[in-house]
């Protein structure tokens, strides 16, 4: 059977999300996507560019080939967020968002009450809301309950690449919700990424981690190597940690003395 | 439009403003006066003086 992530009914096969932010150049970009195997690409929604002579993402992106995610980047207000997504809406995408709500410019950490009230309208409006949020077990519980398809919390401040900095409340969040669990924002390398699969996050979502790399497109090919192996080191059920060794070759029959005396 | 003032001729639609802005409606949305205008409309909503027009699209973003 194919192990896939479905969110909001739709089922795709990779488990690593990314964005198409902050790249050099449209070819790079083009190619990295390419190289992490991604369906789902996230988007954001801004004022045209007027300067026809200048290229457009949507040039580059084949929405038939991949699933756009538009975001709400840049969001501060609930109000801003919902009419992002409506606009993302008509512009023609399907129904499913990615949620922020940002509540801070230093730390981008996201209004959670802000984000939750933005939910439940969108929810009601028959958008698939995906909700960036912090690593808060409690707040991922409302967002569940109020129509979330998934859950996205960050594993560190977006961009910082500092890694998973509080496992526990993932773990914790997986245990509370039935939803899909995707981390997003703060992954830097590719051991990041399966530490996330790992975990048993169904998904990470990541952009400045490739786009941000030396070489972008070797970092998504990492990138879709980990969230790979991470994913099958997850379902294949980790050995216990233990303070002392075991021997992995027997005692038995061995021609020589074992222990010093 | 677009935070910046800009004369249309008078009878102007959205889908007018589109073409001579070479948009392709497809990958846009409009807002007009903060309210989103369908596609359905373009054609026939009429821009008049002192309208506040947004036209958005998709650019690369996390």
């Amino acid at each position: 059977m194919a192990d896939t992530l479905t969110l909001g009914g739709r089922t795709f096969r990779s488990r690593l999300l990314v964005g198409t932010g902050k790249y050099p150049d449209y070819p790079t970009m083009v190619q990295a996507l390419e190289a992490s195997g991604a369906d789902i690409v996230t988007v954001a929604v801004r004022r045209v560019n007027l300067d026809r002579s200048k290229e457009s993402l949507l040039d580059h992106v084949d929405p038939k080939r991949y699933t756009l995610l538009p975001n709400t980047a840049g969001c501060y207000t609930e109000e801003d967020a919902v009419r992002t997504c409506f606009l993302a809406r008509e512009a023609g995408m399907a129904n499913m968002v990615k949620l922020e709500v940002i509540g801070d410019e230093k730390t981008l950490f996201p209004d959670t009450p802000a984000l939750l009230s933005a939910a439940k309208r969108l929810v009601k409006e028959g958008f698939v809301v995906l909700p960036y949020t912090n690593d808060d077990p409690i707040m991922a519980k409302r967002l569940e309950d109020a129509g979330c398809a998934a859950v996205m919390p960050l594993a560190a401040p977006i961009g910082s690449g500092l890694g998973i900095r509080n496992p526990y409340n993932i773990r914790i969040i997986l245990e509370t919700v039935k939803v899909p669990v995707i981390v997003d924002a703060g992954v830097g390398s590719a051991s990041d990424a399966a530490v996330a699969l790992e975990l048993g996050c169904d998904g990470v979502l990541m952009n400045t981690a490739i786009a941000g790399a030396k070489k972008p497109v070797l970092m998504a090919e990492a990138m879709r190597d980990a969230v790979a192996a991470g994913r099958k080191s997850f379902l294949a059920g980790r050995i216990p940690r233990k303070l002392y060794a075991t021997a992995s070759s027997p005692l038995d029959g061995t021609f020589f003395q074992t222990l010093l005396e | 439009m677009n935070g910046n003032p800009r004369m249309v001729a008078p009878g102007s639609t959205i889908a007018s403003l589109l073409r001579d802005l070479s948009l392709p409606s497809m990958r846009v949305a409009v807002e007009r006066n903060r309210e989103i205008a369908r596609k359905t409309e373009y054609g026939t909503v009429v821009l008049r003086a002192g309208d506040r027009i947004e036209i958005v699209t998709f650019v690369g973003g996390g």
